[in-house]
């Protein structure tokens, strides 16, 4: 009898010191983000025509890559849309050996892998993407690279596979 | 500026996981701290300003999951989604705007209730940014390789500071991470984010923090030593990644100008005692220290190295263990300026350095330190 009441005590305690904690589980917060018009000019020529596109500030003469309507440190309207090359050089890199879901595909992108801020010929400011290296030892800032366009291409960053470096 | 005063300070333990509590039972135990180390009730509180990140909470309007917790019921309360040392400076205008005496000012973050990974990749743009895969970690990794290839700084040089900040955690009974390390254990600590290592990085923190701030004739009410408010400004750069140069520190000068000007500093090296910045991976410190003004670009790594910012240095950093020994998020700039408040009063315990009269703390904001808070905090107004 005492064996038994000592047992039921004991889970009394266990129940006492139960943590409970919710799940959210598979729920998801869609969103539909609007690209803008300048947006969708870019990904579309990024989808349709492998190019990239950026927008020139009539003030100071900064091209803005991706284009957006307004340049912050002028305060001014952006009108004039420029090509600019798929080429360019590494401005900082690092190669990610952790792994990470990707929220957009929900995928795990095989680590490691290359990532870089690029400079993109004709371009003032930087865009981010992946590189096709995996040696940090191989990679050096001001590397030249070349975008590296997927077969299938919807609109999106995405739509650039990586950047591939350029070897002298 | 009008006098205002630190009179009041709370700081929970920071822990990796903080059972069996929700992070309003987090913020009740800071503020519970706070006013009593203020001596006040939380009728003596005029406002309230709550910290929270509705991302990191899993639910908007998030500051209102803490309502009852920070004593807000029929007060005026408003909220900032940002650092503690963007909140408090919201919490000092009220006060500054003459409607308000007194401003409890709250934050907590929860980082074991989500993926700081998939939160910190919302911050990126999601049409250019997001897909890529970008986040916290990443990110900082992209930042500390411009600043070291730009100056010639090394792995070492930043493994230095996670060892000199974990070593001074030993001393903080509130820390997470203190730990007794060598420059090579840093060094061979596995790579997250090529050139950061598991050691460079902060930990993913529990933690909420609090403090009351107080216009000059209610501070004469409080109990302890109120702690002055001599200069504080924040400064804001690019938000896209790719429009900023990374190795470039200049929002951090502008602000620490701004706010140094206003506290009559010429010479921070020499007329600033103690430094509490935030540390979230190691390089930057030695990033943020030159922002600070307190050596050349590229000289910070030398400046550790020396010693000088050590616990027996001639400006301590990060005495308390800074980010690298526990980082809640959005709590930790809340924390480095009650650090610096408590150094100030001469009560950081272990931590305590010597004769310190002049106190700086600093909270960033945004991917890569996009903003900065300067605040400069004396024993005298």
């Amino acid at each position: 009898m005492a064996g038994e009441k000592n047992g039921e005590g004991k889970e009394a305690k266990e129940e006492r010191k139960e943590l409970i904690k919710l799940e959210s589980g598979e729920a998801e917060q869609p969103f539909r983000w609007s690209a803008g018009t300048y947006g969708s000019r870019f990904l579309s020529e990024l989808r349709d025509n492998c190019r990239f596109v950026g927008v020139r500030c009539p003030c100071c003469g900064r091209v803005y890559v991706p284009p957006r309507r307004v340049c912050g440190p002028c305060f001014r309207e952006l009108t004039e849309l420029v090509p600019v090359s798929d080429e360019g050089e590494v401005i900082t890199f690092t190669v990610v050996s952790f792994g990470f879901v990707d929220p957009s595909t929900g995928r795990q992108k095989p680590v490691p892998y290359g990532y870089a801020v690029i400079k993109l010929d004709g371009a003032d400011t930087y865009i981010l993407h992946y590189l096709d290296e995996t040696d940090p030892g191989k990679i050096k800032v001001g590397a030249r690279v070349k975008a590296v366009f997927a077969e299938e291409r919807s609109g999106s960053m995405l739509d650039v596979k990586h950047f591939a470096l350029l070897r002298a | 500026m009008e006098p205002v005063a630190v009179v009041g300070v709370g700081m929970t333990r920071m822990e990796r996981e903080r059972r069996p509590d929700g992070y309003a039972d987090l913020v009740y135990e800071a503020v519970c701290l706070a006013l009593a180390d203020a001596g006040m009730t939380i009728d003596q509180v005029d406002n309230v300003v709550t910290i929270s990140n509705d991302f990191f909470d899993g639910r908007t309007i998030s500051s209102m999951a803490v309502q009852d917790a920070c004593g807000s019921y029929d007060k005026n309360i408003s909220t900032v989604e940002g650092d503690g040392a963007f909140g408090a400076f919201y919490g000092l205008m009220r006060i500054l705007s003459g409607s308000f005496g007194t401003t409890l000012v709250c934050a907590h973050h929860k980082g074991s209730e989500s993926d700081m990974s998939l939160i910190t990749n919302a911050m990126f743009d999601p049409v250019y940014e997001r897909s890529l895969g970008i986040e916290a970690v990443t990110s900082a990794a992209l930042q500390a390789r411009a600043y070291m290839d730009r100056y010639g700084v090394s792995e070492e040089d930043c493994a230095l500071v996670s060892v000199k900040n974990r070593a001074n955690a030993l001393r903080n009974p509130l820390a997470q991470l203190p730990l007794e390390l060598t420059v090579e254990e840093v060094m061979s600590s596995p790579y997250l984010a090529e050139p950061l290592k598991v050691l460079d990085c902060c930990p993913v923190s529990d933690g909420a923090a609090a403090l009351v701030l107080a216009s000059a004739e209610r501070a004469r009410k409080a109990a302890g030593k109120p702690v002055w408010v001599r200069g504080v400004a924040h400064c804001c750069d690019a938000y896209h990644l790719g429009d900023r140069d990374l190795s470039d520190v200049r929002a951090l000068q502008r602000a620490a100008a701004k706010a140094y000007s206003m506290a009559g500093i010429d010479d921070p090296a020499r007329e600033i005692d103690v430094v509490e910045l935030y540390d979230a991976f190691s390089y930057m410190e030695l990033m943020w220290l030159e922002g600070l003004g307190f050596c050349g670009r590229g000289e910070a790594g030398r400046l550790t190295a020396g010693g000088a910012t050590s616990l027996e240095g001639n400006t301590p950093v990060n005495a308390s263990g800074g980010c690298l020994a526990g980082n809640p998020v959005l709590v930790a700039g809340l924390n480095r300026i009650i650090e610096c408040a408590l150094q100030v009063r001469g009560e950081a315990g272990e931590h305590q350095v010597e004769g310190v009269r002049t106190a700086v703390a600093q909270g960033i904001n945004g991917p890569c330190g996009q903003s900065h808070c300067v605040w400069v905090l004396g024993g005298e107004r």
